[in-house]
């Protein structure tokens, strides 16, 4: 019994994070357009929009190969798994050791390597761009994404998430330097990672000034589905991340009644609106940069990660 | 009862003997490379076989052999203890598959004569060293293995960039054997004390242990290619055919690594701390450097040559962390380090094989090595590019790859530094963990590259459009990796445990038991620390995409359509307008390329209303090259200019030298303490 309701709370979360994560980007774009006076897309415009892709025939280049029909399908598995393991709104689920905060991040860089495929199995020069420029700014956020996660396991001395996040909420921890330090250099990341201004305009249609834009091109009706949920997807799990980590708060722990339950599910609600507006508040206030800038904003997230990562060596309590 | 070294022995014996045959048989070339390919495959498989019964009854006790040649005083002694057992099983299986890859590809090789009989010799020669209990044996299984490997690199000896790529090979490994002579010479002491039994027993001085690690990372270094030693690496390995490339890329490097581990580990004793952050920084340069030289190139073969370069630093980055560990008595932790740095070496010799494997199908269906000329073979070759896909996403260290799992064994190592008393080594531990993460994430870029610009695309010569699929044995052989590489990322606690042995006799711990573990999940110090599961992430992963293939096949339109890809209105239709690796490396090059290469570009644009083209010019050099080697090579030109005259000296001259040269040694003599 104990068991079928654990599976029961970890399949709800992967079912979760599926519902919720068209509404997340739904919101954000909301937000987006009322902060510029417009009217905006109704919040559901996103679900809209899977189910009109789903419905669409599907136009496929002469020269596709079979890897570009199965890749939408890889990306998106990849990343609701990897989605599915990050704690939501309860930690110490039946499967949250399958894997830690290394792997996660290490999945979604399986989902962003077949999406540079691909990009390039056309042959044209858009693909082309845009996966080069992707795994640019892959090579400099995946390295910083890595020191956060040391300076994380320095503090809590691990890296799987639900301990994390556990330690995290318990009073032992207080204001530190290095954690804020991770805090911005994670939020520089997960900037970056999802394909948001100041990096890339996930609203833009020029094609060379778009890098995950440019790398779908050639993708339409269930196919572009595939790849538009699990960029939903990895939007809700950088959010999901930082706010385990951060905001550890209402976080439901293995054995708690339903009610609690109930209440962690409100408290994550809570958690992915008020990121939704800090993420449209950022991204109305800032221009997107050139793409050569990217280097150095990058930068800037490793060298503070690893200034952190520093700070802790020299003493454990900053 | 025969002993099992014994029989290994008798396998190296058969291997030579099939030399020998080869020779024989150079006359009749077609049944001959089935003949040589097929004994080796045999032979090696017997091997395996042995080495696998040792495995599962984890004998205690190492089996020896002594022959009675080699020097006449000592004897040449064997050793099968549990470090030679593994890298024997790496070699052996290796060697397997390159005779089974051989059984096919050898059919395409126009001088088959120049190859058969140095690839059993070559095989003899790294499973003797691995076996070899006394210096002198080892340094001559050595040198064995080099020259046989070298005259596999010049099998083609008339292409002029073969004949300076098998000069620098040889210069190279005579410089790498003599480094290893000194410091067996020193291990050895005055008293000649030859055999690594004696060596052990002897435990060095912290001076002369610090001398030895130094030559060590000389002569293995060079073999295995740590950065600045690598200039040979590029060029030899892929000179060769490319079933020998894969084995002196998968496998020699590892008898190099094996030689550096049996005498770094076991003969010096204990280490000193700081002795570990020379290894961790030449392996963090080395892991960056490799893979950044990789992302340059443009010829496949190449290209993963220098990729070996990268993991071959990676690997050192966890050997020098389990020095660390080791010397700061902390034995778990060094066990952990030291079993992400045998399974990377493991892993490797998988991923590279075959990499290597699919790179030479593609050399015989086209006749190209240059990628730029590539382009679109996933349509005429679909199953060796499904096989060079597992191999490109296991080496870029993706889950739920077998790449991933020791790259992540590593960092789990990495985590462990806060532990570590100096502060030296805690400030340089993570950063080397950083040097570690950036290499793994240019490493993907790489292989996104490597896969993406030949197998992807449109084909951008017509040698692309004749191409046709590899052999069935080349196909077998690289199927047979790939689902290794799967199985040894899904089920990693099966090698974990595998690999107790070795790090129980070095550091006298090990990892927790795996297999022990509920859903065969690996927990490298607690599971509430850091836990990892390949098999559920698989499942995972297996069942989400099922599920999404049948809710949209269920409920989804069906409809498809063929048209043109979309060009913004300009059809391009030349595939040459395509992206090529030079410009798919060009981002990364702009962010790394200024500092590491000097590299410069330019563009010549014709003046307004002239019809010219535009010019772009890209200026890349080789900083090490330049700067190390050429000057060593215009100063031994200057220094062998200048002694010529000493040739052309009359005999009184000849005298007065000799006897001045006698004083000065009778004078150090006298003075010595």
């Amino acid at each position: 019994m104990a068991l079928i309701l654990e599976l029961a709370v970890q399949g709800a979360q992967m079912m979760l994070v599926l519902l919720l994560a068209p509404l997340l980007t739904g919101f954000v774009r909301k937000v987006k357009a009322r902060l510029l006076r417009r009217q905006g897309p109704p919040l559901i415009q996103p679900y809209r929009d899977l189910l009109r892709l789903m419905r669409k025939e599907v136009v496929l280049a002469d020269n596709a190969s079979w890897l570009f029909r199965v890749i939408p399908y890889l990306i998106f598995a990849a990343t609701w798994v990897a989605a599915a393991l990050v704690p939501t709104f309860a930690t110490g689920l039946k499967f949250s050791w399958t894997a830690d905060l290394i792997a996660i991040v290490a999945l979604l860089g399986s989902a962003r390597f077949f999406l540079a495929l691909a990009a390039m199995d056309v042959g044209t020069s858009f693909g082309g761009i845009g996966a080069s420029r992707e795994v640019m700014i892959a090579s400099l956020a995946e390295p910083a994404m890595l020191l956060i996660v040391f300076s994380l396991a320095l503090v809590a001395g691990a890296t799987q998430l639900s301990t994390v996040a556990a330690f995290m909420g318990s009073p032992q921890v207080g204001l530190r330097v290095s954690l804020g330090m991770s805090l911005i250099a994670l939020v520089m990341v997960a900037i970056a990672e999802n394909a948001r201004v100041p990096v890339d305009n996930p609203a833009t249609h020029l094609e060379l000034t778009m890098i995950h834009e440019a790398m779908v091109l050639e993708y339409s009706g269930r196919h572009l589905a595939m790849i538009d949920f699990a960029a939903f997807l990895k939007l809700l799990l950088y959010v999901s991340l930082i706010s385990c980590v951060f905001v550890p708060w209402g976080l439901v722990t293995a054995g708690a009644g339903p009610w609690s339950y109930v209440l962690g599910v409100v408290f994550y609600i809570c958690k992915l609106a008020a990121s939704g507006v800090l993420l449209a508040l950022f991204e109305t206030a800032i221009a997107k940069m050139r793409v050569f800038r990217v280097p150095d904003f990058l930068g800037a997230a490793l060298m503070l990660a690893l200034l952190g990562t520093l700070l802790l060596f020299v003493s454990r309590s900053l | 009862m025969i002993s099992d070294a014994a029989v290994l022995l008798w396998g190296v014996a058969s291997l030579l003997g099939t030399a020998v045959l080869a020779i024989a048989l150079s006359r009749t070339p077609g049944s001959g490379t089935r003949l040589v390919y097929g004994l080796t495959l045999g032979i090696s498989a017997t091997a395996l076989l042995v080495l696998a019964g040792r495995m599962l009854e984890a004998p205690v006790t190492p089996s020896t052999a002594v022959l009675p040649v080699g020097l006449p005083w000592v004897g040449a002694h064997f050793r099968l203890d549990a470090l030679s057992t593994f890298f024997l099983v790496v070699i052996n299986f290796g060697g397997a598959m390159a005779s089974l890859y051989g059984l096919g590809y050898g059919s395409h090789e126009p001088s088959p004569h120049r190859v058969l009989p140095f690839f059993p010799a070559f095989l003899a020669g790294m499973n003797l060293v691995v076996l070899a209990d006394d210096a002198f044996t080892f340094l001559l299984s050595w040198e064995f293995m080099s020259l046989s490997s070298w005259a596999l690199v010049i099998v083609h000896h008339r292409e002029r960039e073969n004949a300076r790529a098998g000069y620098i090979y040889l210069v190279m490994a005579s410089f790498g054997t003599l480094a290893l002579l000194l410091a067996f010479g020193l291990l050895s002491g005055p008293g000649g004390n030859y055999t690594f039994e004696a060596m052990r027993a002897a435990g060095p001085t912290p001076l002369v242990a610090t001398f030895v690690l130094a030559l060590m990372l000389l002569g293995a270094g060079s073999k295995a290619g740590l950065v600045p030693l690598h200039v040979w690496l590029p060029l030899a390995h892929p000179a060769a055919p490319s079933h020998v490339s894969a084995l002196m890329s998968g496998v020699m490097t590892k008898v190099a690594v094996y030689g550096f581990i049996r005498v770094v580990f076991d003969l010096l004793g204990e280490p000193t701390w700081w002795s570990s952050t020379i290894v961790l920084f030449f392996g963090g340069l080395t892991a960056v450097l490799g893979i950044l030289y990789a992302l340059m190139e443009k010829d496949l073969k190449r290209l993963l040559a220098y990729s070996t370069i990268e993991n071959i630093g990676v690997i050192f980055v966890s050997l020098g962390l389990a020095l660390a560990f080791k010397a700061n008595a902390m034995p778990s932790a060094a066990a952990l380090a030291l079993t992400a740095a045998l399974f990377h070496a493991l892993n490797h010799s998988f991923f590279k094989s075959l990499l290597f494997f699919g790179a030479g199908a593609v050399l015989t269906a086209t006749g190209e090595r240059d990628m730029e000329k590539l382009g679109g073979l996933i349509h005429r070759m679909p199953q060796t590019s499904f096989v060079f896909l597992v191999g490109c996403v296991a080496i870029s260290s993706l889950p739920p790859f077998n790449g991933f799992v020791s790259e992540w064994l590593a960092f789990q190592a990495v985590l462990q530094s806060p532990d570590l008393p100096q502060w030296g080594l805690k400030v340089m531990v993570p950063a080397v963990g950083g040097l570690l993460a950036l290499s793994a994430a240019l490493a993907a870029a790489c292989f996104v590259k490597a896969f993406g610009i030949t197998f992807l695309g449109r084909p951008r010569t017509s040698a692309v459009e004749h191409a046709h699929e590899a052999d069935r044995y080349s196909l077998a052989a690289m199927f047979i990796l790939a689902a290794l590489c799967l199985l040894a990322g899904i089920l990693p606690g099966f090698v974990i445990d595998g690999l107790s042995p070795v790090t129980l006799s070095l550091i006298g711990s090990r990892m927790p038991v795996q297999m022990a573990q509920p859903w065969l999940s690996i927990v490298p110090i607690a599971e509430s620390r850091s836990s990892y599961n390949g098999l559920l992430v698989f499942v995972f992963i297996a069942i989400s995409a099922s599920a999404a293939v049948y809710v949209i096949h269920r409920f989804a339109s069906h409809a498809l359509r063929r048209g043109p890809a979309w060009g913004c209105g300009f059809a391009d239709a030349v595939p040459g307008s395509q992206y090529t690796g030079v410009s798919f490396a060009q981002p990364i090059r702009r962010v790394f390329g200024a500092f590491v290469f000097r590299a410069t570009e330019s563009v010549e644009m014709p003046a307004p209303g002239e019809t010219g083209p535009a010019r772009f010019n890209l200026q890349i050099h080789d900083v090490i090259w330049e700067t190390l080697y050429l000057p060593i090579g215009k100063a031994l030109d200057f220094a062998t200019d200048h002694l010529n005259h000493l040739q052309f000296l009359t005999i009184r001259r000849y005298l007065t030298l000799v006897f001045l040269f006698l004083i000065v040694l009778l004078l150090v003599l006298a003075l010595w303490p």
